[in-house]
């Protein structure tokens, strides 16, 4: 018989001493050559900031390798170091948070077909009594992002528009909207 | 195909129903602004969420996991010894996995510069804590029992003495962050955020019991906290 889930609690208000003490916003150095920069924030459902929320991101190399023994499909490794795919972010700067990484390769889909590039995200935050999971995935991927198993299962083009970075002059931008008009769309995950 | 979830954004589906506790949970005020509402979109299973971070961070130093020698001198407060194992959803060791936990301190009070609770901060506690489990998926800290604290939640709100977890697991889709309660305390028919775990079950698997063999003589009280991830071990990574 299997153990039965521990239940989530919210990260509450007070993580950031224990969390987020170490800067893991940089995935690589912002000098690396295939350099990219992700940038948004956390709103509310009254269109608020919020302030208090940890971001965090799951990734792949360049090559669509995850850093992970049930991946080893390619090579790990990014300039001969290893590249862990893991990052964190808070948003005390007024619900923004930001990310230094490198734009993942793509990984297979549920039907051996390639999925689109995209970013697994975590949010964390007072309020929020379990995460919420979403997407990142890229504007200059037209031809990829049509055909993701993901994003074409969702009918409504404006809900997909939120799983898609904006280009705004070299940074990324994918704000987060928690609640309300413009919600970003949100997963569960497939038993 | 991707389906949409039924019954709006309730909440992923963990395991059994009713695990975890829903995203809109208006006693919970803070939940009214920030719980999604639209539905859930099912994420088949991938390399994208059966993969995740082995744990985030740096090397773990010795003291990481003592949150009573991380000072010059020692906090005040009942010592405890908290320990357990991390097991997945075939009952088999998380193995090698980060911990992160924190806490108030005896008083109730968070190092948190944004805590306004008129408690004394205890210069020898910082609250923050971390470990890796080992081959069994044993995890071990020595810290002081937090104590209870008012918080705004609605009049005379209080939360019960609690440690914060936070949890990586083997795979994205096991990523978990909880808290673990004491026994016995009287604050949780009043708590919210405790109550928003529906099931009576559920809530039993956050309360941590007293644990006598734990328990070091004329040192430290010991609790037992067990926690089960999502995740099994039948993924890919059984085949090499």
């Amino acid at each position: 018989m299997s153990p039965e889930l521990t239940p989530s609690q919210t990260v509450g208000p007070f993580f950031h001493d224990a969390l987020l003490d170490e800067d893991r916003s940089e995935l690589v150095s912002p000098d690396h050559l295939k350099a990219i920069k992700i940038e948004g924030t956390v709103y509310d459902g009254a269109g608020d900031v919020v302030p208090d929320a940890m971001v965090e991101i799951w990734q792949a190399n360049p090559s669509g390798r995850y850093n992970h023994p049930a991946d080893d499909r390619h090579d790990l490794s990014l300039d001969g170091e290893t590249f862990s795919g893991f990052g964190r972010s808070g948003t005390a700067d007024g619900g923004k948070f930001s990310f230094v990484t490198v734009k993942p390769g793509p990984v297979h889909g549920p039907d051996g077909r390639p999925q689109a590039p995209h970013i697994m995200v975590s949010v964390f935050t007072r309020g929020l009594l379990q995460r919420v999971v979403t997407r990142i995935y890229f504007p200059d991927e037209v031809e990829r992002n049509a055909t993701d198993h993901v994003l074409s299962s969702i009918e409504d083009p404006a809900v997909r528009e939120t799983l898609v970075a904006r280009d705004e002059g070299g940074v990324l931008r994918f704000d987060i909207r928690l609640q309300g008009e413009g919600q970003t769309a949100f997963f569960e995950f497939e038993e | 195909m991707v389906q949409q979830a039924r019954g709006g954004a309730v909440g992923r589906r963990r395991g059994v129903d009713g695990v975890d506790p829903p995203y809109l949970y208006p006693d919970y005020k803070a939940t009214r602004l920030r719980a999604p509402k639209e539905p859930l979109i099912i994420l088949p299973k991938t390399l994208s969420d059966t993969t995740g971070p082995a744990y985030g961070r740096g090397p773990i130093g010795e003291l990481d996991s003592d949150l009573t020698r991380q000072h010059a001198g020692e906090p005040l407060g009942e010592r405890i010894i908290v320990t357990g194992r991390v097991l997945n959803g075939d009952g088999r060791p998380v193995r090698n996995s980060l911990i992160e936990v924190w806490q108030a301190n005896a008083a109730g009070r968070y190092i948190h510069k944004l805590d306004r609770h008129p408690a004394p901060l205890d210069p020898n506690f910082s609250g923050a804590g971390r470990c890796l489990t080992d081959n069994d998926g044993r995890y071990r800290f020595t810290t002081v029992k937090p104590g209870a604290y008012p918080w705004k939640n609605h009049d005379n709100s209080w939360r019960p003495a609690h440690i914060h977890f936070s949890l990586f697991g083997e795979a994205f889709r096991s990523r978990l962050i909880t808290q673990m309660y004491f026994p016995g305390d009287p604050l949780f028919e009043f708590d919210p955020i405790f109550q928003s775990v529906g099931d009576p079950k559920a809530q039993q698997r956050m309360i941590s019991s007293f644990d006598l063999e734990t328990t070091e003589p004329e040192w430290a009280l010991g609790y037992k906290f067990d926690i089960v991830l999502e995740g099994r071990n039948a993924t890919p990574m059984e085949n090499h």
